[in-house]
This record gives structure tokens, sequence and C-alpha cells, in this order.
């Protein structure tokens, strides 16, 4: 990749709506990924008693096994919609940024 | 003191449960088991034909490395989760479910949380920079000899620590299961993995681990139903009559996290080391594109977060089913240590499960489906290690990227024999060894060593090369000198009184050391390359985000 061609996609404004969005959204879902997974791991870390707590009176369920299954179910739901957004929306400013560079 | 020196062992055999070293120790060799010996036969029958097929269609190194680049997503997203669905992630996390309950999932989801996060962050521009392995990223606008040369003894370092485990595992597995001479089952394995990768490339690789993770999925939906119809179905009325035989305390945390910087740093080198896998990472280069890269991530995570959950209803079946039914009770053990020991330890519950809900012929169906999960994991490994020696070291560093594509694949053709020959001769050296700290510490190189460089390299302009090689040598050094001076060798191998380093993860201080040292040596370096290299991001970035320039697919 020449400068000359560097220079050009730098100055693309879908190339930088492209890069601004698709960091600032991969920035907030990692964050909310690590959220969970620190608020949960440092739960048991600190206190381990709360998932411990029954899900209701006489029940042995605890708290933990749906807030447990809930985070694996997360973690999918989460890459499901990055992929989503990222094939749809972000390929389409992609593409427009390919298209662009093809036509001069 | 003695119950803490158990839970140690514990969590690292779960750690080797994930590679494959789960069964530790002296295992009794098991009479000749026929149905496990026919559908394994059909199976390796099956998987050398898809070998000969694949041989065909393996001309060029590029098919060698990634399959022609012509694998969809789906299939990539099945190949991905096969690898990290190793024969003792299945009976390691069955086991410790089934030992101690909650804690079975507290583990299960640390290896599945990183997955996201080499989605949002490495997935993508993994893909758009890189060629056959990693290194093509790290190296991209760095100097080639020395990032090639470290990154490729990373992944070496990690493939053979991660064939330790899996050889030592796989022996005593397939003696136990099929009731093999240990050496036997362990040239058995290394031999058709050769045959694989030597002849299929990673077209066969990847179809054997498809086809394994299609069997492990549907073996384990089956056995988790057959669990529940004993139950209508109901979670409450399984849980409870575990609790009955167990105890309460099955169904919360019991202390495999027991500190927060022990819990942090597991934490770390669970999410860190699985983006630092080259086995894994070489996976991305299978697909066409960023798209289908993507998706693999996200089917992936679906199929293994869906096995994870399957593990935790088994562990739990293996308990209302397996312990204290007098069939699967070591009567030898019992009479020694007391309790209710089961045949083979507790790595063997979902074994036992199996039996327990379909017989020997569904035994038998298992039993086979291990077996093919660790001949399909030994594979994707040693074809990373050997891409690493002929793509790395071969033709970049050696022949200074004048190699030819036919002598490049000869030579990863031969790197695949070596390798495979080491697999054996160190899976029979460590038959007798405690083992227990090569995975941990596979995963800790991976996450001090291949990580940080690869994650600076994409994302942190200032990076240079004297940054990346020092820090990431500094990485490496710290984990393996913390592995050694912690708990598990210092004290458990080594026999000393008290670790001289108090944390069986060293991953959160390697780490740092690691990010740090490449942050300091970078900034601080003034040199006119390193001028060079820091301009040269921004073509690199483009690259990463748009996937202008990025390799295909190759036409066939």
């Amino acid at each position: 990749m020449n400068n000359e061609l560097v220079e050009k996609i730098k100055a693309n404004s879908d190339y930088q709506e492209l890069v601004s969005k698709r960091t600032s959204f991969a920035i907030k879902m990692s964050i909310a990924m690590l959220v969970v997974y620190f608020t949960f791991i440092l739960t048991i870390a600190f206190s381990p008693a709360t998932l411990g707590t029954p899900i209701s009176g006489d029940s042995v369920t605890t708290i933990g096994i749906p807030i447990g299954i809930a985070i694996i179910v997360f973690a999918f739901i989460l890459t499901g919609i990055y992929t989503k957004r990222a094939n749809g929306e972000f390929d389409a400013l992609n593409n427009k940024i390919k298209q662009a560079i093809k036509e001069d | 003191m003695q119950m803490n020196r158990i839970f140690l062992f514990l969590i690292l055999g779960s750690i080797a449960a994930f590679a494959g070293g789960a069964i530790e120790g002296v295992v009794e060799k098991q009479s000749l088991n026929m149905s496990a010996i026919v559908m394994f036969v059909i199976f390796v029958g099956a998987t050398l034909g898809i070998t000969y097929w694949a041989a065909k269609r393996t001309k060029s190194a590029k098919d060698f490395y990634t399959a022609g680049g012509g694998i969809t997503g789906f299939q990539n997203g099945m190949a991905i989760a096969g690898d990290y669905m190793s024969a003792a992630s299945f009976l390691g996390i069955t086991g410790l479910v089934y030992l101690k309950g909650y804690d079975g999932l507290i583990y299960s989801i640390g290896f599945l949380v990183g997955w996201p996060i080499i989605l949002f962050l490495i997935a993508e521009p993994l893909r758009n920079l890189g060629k056959y392995t990693f290194a093509d990223v790290a190296a991209y606008r760095l100097r080639q000899t020395p990032i090639r040369t470290l990154a490729a003894s990373g992944s070496i370092a990690t493939v053979i620590l991660y064939l330790i485990a899996q050889m030592v595992g796989s022996g005593k597995l397939i003696q136990l299961l099929f009731g093999l001479e240990y050496e036997v089952a362990v040239i058995l394995v290394g031999v058709l993995m050769m045959l694989y990768v030597t002849f299929g490339g990673m077209l066969a690789t990847t179809w054997v681990q498809i086809i394994k993770a299609f069997l492990l999925l549907s073996g384990t939906t089956f056995m988790t139903i057959a669990v529940m119809t004993h139950y209508d179905f109901s979670f409450a009325s399984l849980f409870s009559h575990a609790t009955e035989l167990k105890g309460i305390e099955i169904m919360s945390p019991g202390g495999l996290v027991s500190d927060p910087v022990s819990a942090i740093s597991l934490a770390v080198a669970l999410m860190f080391g699985t983006a630092g896998l080259p086995h894994i990472l070489m996976r991305f280069f299978t697909v066409s594109d960023a798209k289908e890269a993507r998706k693999s991530v996200f089917y992936a995570t679906g199929f293994i977060g869906y096995f994870y959950i399957l593990t935790f209803i088994m562990g739990f079946g293996a308990i209302v089913l397996v312990f204290q039914n007098p069939e699967y009770l070591d009567l030898a053990k019992q009479a020694i240590n007391g309790g209710s020991p089961i045949l083979g330890g507790n790595n063997m519950a979902a074994i036992h499960l199996s039996h327990a809900v379909g017989g020997d012929f569904f035994l038998g169906f298992i039993s086979a489906v291990a077996f093919a999960t660790i001949l399909a994991v030994v594979s994707g490994l040693t074809l990373a290690g050997a891409s690493a020696i002929s793509h790395d070291l071969y033709a970049s560093v050696f022949k200074k990227g004048n190699a030819d594509s036919m002598a490049e694949m000869r030579v990863s053709k031969i790197a695949t024999i070596c390798l495979g020959l080491t697999a054996i001769i160190l899976g029979i050296m460590f038959e007798k060894q405690n083992i227990a700290f090569v995975v941990g510490l596979a995963f800790a190189i991976a996450a001090s060593a291949n990580f940080p460089v690869l994650f600076l390299s994409m994302y942190w302009k200032k990076l240079t090369t004297r940054g990346a090689v020092i820090g990431g040598s500094l990485g490496l050094a710290t984990a393996v000198l913390l592995v050694i001076l912690g708990p598990i060798v210092w004290v458990d191998i080594l026999g000393n009184a008290e670790a001289i380093f108090p944390y069986k993860y060293p991953a959160l201080f390697s780490v740092t050391v690691s990010f740090a040292s490449i942050w300091f040596f970078s900034i601080t370096d003034k040199s006119h390359d390193a001028q060079k290299e820091i301009e040269a991001f921004e073509a690199q970035y483009i690259r990463s985000q748009t996937g202008i320039g990025a390799e295909g697919a190759s036409e066939h």
C-alpha cells in the first residue's frame, strides 16, 4: 500500500466512520464481557456464599446456577450481536470504501 | 492443608484436562473393549479416507497451511470448537463437576469468556493481516528475523508443552479404555497424527476436527438427554437427588478461586492464553475473509458454550448414576482409602456415565469419540508447530523470505514428522512424571509471550522491534520462572517446603511484565528502524481494518 493510497483512505469519510464506529463498538462489547465476568469471579473470591443463595425458600438450586448459565449464554449473544452488526453495517461501509478506491 | 493440596491438584488436573492430561498416575489396563475398537477403526478408516481426498487437493503451501482458505465460517467454528473441546476437557470438566459440583461450572465459564474478546479485538485484524501464522501479523511492519524467531519460539514452546500433556493423557486414557499398552497407544496416536498432517495438511486436519466435534456433541447431547429422562427433565429433581448423595455444598462455589489475586491471574491466563494459542489462531487463516472469520467465532462460542452446559449436567448425571453405584466402584482403592472412589479416578466419570445410560455399546461409542478427540487435537497442534518451523523459521528467517512454496511445504512435512516423533518420545518419557504444570505453563507462555506481541502489533503504533523482542522474551522468561518457583513445581514436584512464588498462576504478573517492558523498550527506542516501523503503522492499520490487500482464498 503506497503513501498516496494511505492518505486517500485516511481522508475517506466512510473509512473514518467505519473505524470510529467499530472501535467504540468493539471496546464497549469487550467491556461488557469483562465487567460481567470479573463481577462473577470477584464475587466468588470475596463472597462465595452469595452465589450459594437458594433460588427460593426450600429449593436446593442456588442462584449461582442460573447466573453461571446466563454468563455462558450472554457470551454467545454478545458474539451474535457483534457478528450481525459487523457483517451487515460495517461490511457495507467497508465495501463503499473499496468501491471508492477502485473508481479512481 | 491436605485439602488445599488436593484442590490444587484438581485445579491443575482440570487445566491439564483441557488439554488432555486428565488422567494422572498409574492406571490399570482394562480388558479389550470390542465395540470401542470397532467404532474407532471405523473412525480411523473414514479419516484416512478424508486424508487421501485432502492429499489430492493439497498442492501448494497455501493449501497445506490454510486448506486453501476455503473453509466456511460454520465449518471453521466447528473446527475451532473441536480444538477447544479436547478429550479431557470433556472428561476433566465433567469429572470436576462430578467431584465438586458448581466449581466445574466456574471453570468452564473461565474458558469461554475469552472467545468474545477474541472476536471483538483479534479475529478480524488477524485475518486481514496474516497469511499462515500469527507471526505474519506480528512481523508485518517489524523486522522479520527477530520477531519471527520470538513468535516461533513462543509457538513451538506452547505446542510442545501441549503435546506432552496430550500424549501422556492419551496413552493413559487409551490404556484404560481399549486395553492397549501405554507405548502402543502413544505410538498409534503419533503415527496417525503424522499421516493426517503430512499428507492431508490443514484440509484433513480441519475435517477430522469437524467430524470429531460433531460426534462429541452428538454423544454428549444423547447422554444429557438420557440423564434428564430419569428426572422428567426437571433440573430441580436432578439437583435435589444429587445433593442427597453428595451434600448441599456441591451447589455453591467451593474454593476453586479463593483469593482475589489467584482469581484474576487465572482469568488473565485463560483469556489471554486462549488468544495466544498458535493452533487456534491459525484456524482464522482457513476462511476466505473477515466476514467468515467473525462467523467462525460466533459458531465456535455457541458450540463451546453448549458443550460446557452439557458437561455440567453430565457431571450431575454422574453423581446420581455413577457415584455409589457398585458397578463402578474401585474396591481396591476403597479398601485403602475408604469413601466411594470410581474406577480410573474422577476423570472417568463421563465414561462410566456413558455406560450407565447406554450400556456397552454406547460406552464403546464414547470411548472411540474420546480417542478421536485426542487424535484431532494433536493433529491441529502439530500442524501449528510445523508451520512455525517451516513458515517462520525456514522460509522467513533462514531463507529471508525467498523460499519457494514447494520447498517450504517439504520442510513443513519434515517438521511434522520430527514433531510427531518428538511427541512420541516425550509421551513415553513423561509417562510416570507429574505433568500437572505443563498446560498451565503452555497457557502462561501463550498469554505472556504470544498475546502481548500480537495484540500490540495490531493496535499500538509505537511498538518497535526492540520493544517486542525484549518484552516478549521477558514475558516468556517470567512465565517459566514463576511456574518453576510456584507451588506446583517448587513444592509438589521438587519437594521443597514452601513456594518462593506463592501463586499457582503466574499470568497476572508475567503478562504485566511483558506489556510493561514492551512499552518501555519501544518508547525509548530512538533508532532509525524504529522510526520507519512507526511510520509503517498507518498502512498496516488500514489493511487490518478494511482487509484491502488481504490474503484471499485460492482457486479450487
